[in-house]
């Protein structure tokens, strides 16, 4: 089970009587993507910050490369490789995008500790920040400032952002959220080809996306994993339809 | 709308052009104020690293304002009264040279900044206002209460401290020291705002999560701002000590935290000479209103409320408008 980059080992996390995440394990392969559908509420984010370190469960750990990495902080998780993205678009809305895309490449580089060399001038950090922004398709933009940009545009920006920091796995929290079909259609085409490059979890509403996506699929409602599969076994599971599936049809 | 660069031109004009004329019709209060309004330039160009690019509202800096200023003080005092400061375990003697009361008072400030930083900046928002208020205050009555160094009625120093080549006492020579100091530190800052740091320090004001989900450590950044910060503002103190060559607790005094912030208000946050024009509006002010009243804070306070609540980038902002990202 070499394969296996990301596992969590029955983390479980209560908020007062509230049990948000119970006694979850999964796992992340190479090359897959791995989306955790749910329905609101069921513990998704809880879920989401307890693997990049905003979080520390109760009990339970989370293993990233075969190394247990409770012991590090959420700075700490992403130098170690874990890319992620926000579900509510973090990013510094008064600099450009470039600006933002060379932020990551700053990270990864490490070198913050540079007082007189101008950022936008470094060719090594400029080239890694224009070249993820080319892969998410944001190269025609790189002036504008980000809070210019539009809903689909920001997520774009934070899947080229998490690519500078050359990421073993990406976490993404739902990526489509409130994208239209076209901004999720060009989301999902570019989260396809990122597999091979660095398996996903991605935690999503957007049935269409996930269903077109996801090698494996693990339902969670009320903070349990209810049942973990391929798309057809989850589409046909009879419990994920009863608790999930059933609400939208 | 004006084009900042060139404002900024204008602004560095009529920071030649006044003293120019001052010194040419021999009106040499003229050159004091206007070096009065370099030094509370330099001041809030330093505070401005922490509050105008990292977000970091200090309502200390007159700590280290003082700092500086004591610096100054105590190595003039001892250097005037031919006795040393310590003698053991080694002598420590004073001085009246202004390049090595600088490099102290630099220093001083810095390590100053560092304490305070390292525990205010466990805190943010209004925890941070009020905990770095309180440190500047605990250095205001610590001054209040050492009665060594004059306690509450400050310390005298007779003849400005020399600085090699120089008639410091010349006001003109003295202006020329503090404008190109002043110079020296929007060139640092600008360099400093364009770098990688400064890249980091101004995402860290807009999305702390952001910046450590790329894995640069926030905290740290922040603490070197601040400690960067806190060693110009104290260089201010010692200039402006020298000015007046005279320093007392009120250049700790909370009233001088406010000040500082209001020129950067004024002028512009985080605009590179945004602290040269809140300082020269307010040392104008506090000429010519002034003279009409004592109570002539109502007009500042008015000009305050006006520029808070119409123009969000201070002067320079309603003259150039909007910041441009990047140049």
């Amino acid at each position: 089970m070499n394969d296996i980059v990301l596992q969590t080992r029955g983390l479980t996390k209560a908020f007062g009587s509230l049990v948000a995440c119970d006694d979850v394990s999964l796992s992340l392969n190479r090359g897959e993507i791995h989306a955790v559908i749910g329905p609101n509420g069921a513990g998704k984010s809880t879920l989401i910050a307890q693997i990049c370190g905003g979080l520390k469960p109760d009990t339970g750990h989370v293993e990233f490369l075969g190394q247990n990495i409770e012991g590090l902080n959420t700075r700490q998780r992403a130098l170690a490789g874990l890319g992620r993205t926000f579900q509510v678009s973090a990013l510094a809305m008064e600099d450009t995008v470039l600006q933002n895309a060379i932020l990551g490449a700053l990270g990864s580089s490490g070198n913050t500790w540079r007082f007189f060399k101008n950022a936008m001038k470094d060719t090594d950090l400029r080239e890694r920040a224009e070249h993820a922004l080319k892969r998410v398709g944001l190269d025609d933009s790189l002036e504008m400032r980000t809070a210019e940009l539009s809903h689909g545009q920001r997520r774009q920006l934070e899947v080229a952002i998490a690519l500078t920091l050359n990421p073993k796995t990406f976490v993404m929290d739902e990526p489509m959220a409130g994208l239209g079909s076209e901004g999720s259609r060009k989301l999902t085409g570019l989260l396809d080809g990122l597999r091979e490059e660095a398996p996903i979890l991605l935690v999503e509403h957007d049935m269409d996306a996930v269903f077109a996506l996801a090698d494996r699929i693990s339902v969670l409602v009320y903070g349990k994993i209810i049942a973990t599969g391929t798309v057809d076994q989850i589409r046909n599971n009879a419990a994920v339809r009863e608790a999930y599936l059933g609400e939208e049809d | 709308m004006i084009n900042e660069r060139h404002f900024n031109s204008f602004m560095i004009a009529i920071f030649i052009i006044v003293p120019a004329w001052a010194y040419i019709n021999d009106e040499p209060f003229t050159i004091t104020l206007m070096t009065r309004a370099v030094v509370f330039a330099l001041a809030a160009v330093g505070l401005n690293i922490a509050l105008g690019i990292g977000g970091l509202v200090s309502f200390g800096h007159a700590a280290f304002f003082g700092m500086g200023g004591y610096a100054m003080g105590i190595l003039a005092f001892h250097a005037q009264s031919f006795t040393p400061i310590i003698e053991t375990p080694f002598l420590l003697e004073g001085t009246k040279s202004m390049p090595i009361i600088w490099l102290v008072a630099i220093a001083l400030s810095a390590l100053l900044a560092l304490a305070i930083g390292a525990l205010s900046l466990r805190t943010s928002g209004v925890y941070f206002i009020m905990i770095t208020l309180a440190f500047a205050q605990m250095m205001y009555f610590f001054s209040i209460s050492w009665s060594a160094y004059g306690g509450e009625d400050g310390l005298s120093i007779y003849v400005r401290n020399g600085f090699p080549g120089l008639n410091t006492l010349d006001p003109i020579q003295f202006y020329l020291i503090a404008f190109v100091i002043l110079a020296f530190a929007l060139f640092l800052f600008a360099r400093i705002s364009n770098s990688p740091f400064g890249l980091a320090l101004n995402a860290a004001r807009q999305s702390e999560q952001r910046v450590e989900t790329v894995g640069l450590n926030t905290q740290r950044i922040r603490l070197v701002a601040f400690v960067m910060s806190g060693a110009v503002t104290g260089l201010a103190g010692a200039l402006f000590a020298d000015l007046n060559r005279f320093v007392s607790p009120t250049m700790f005094s909370w009233q001088l935290s406010g000040e500082i912030i209001v020129f950067i208000i004024i002028g512009g946050v985080g605009r590179l000479f945004g602290p040269v024009v809140g300082a020269l509006v307010f040392v104008a002010l506090e000429h010519f209103l002034g003279e009409l009243s004592d109570f002539w804070h109502i007009y500042l306070g008015l000009l305050l409320l006006i520029i808070v609540l119409f123009g969000k980038g201070g002067i320079i902002g309603l003259i150039c408008g909007r910041q441009r990202a990047h140049e």
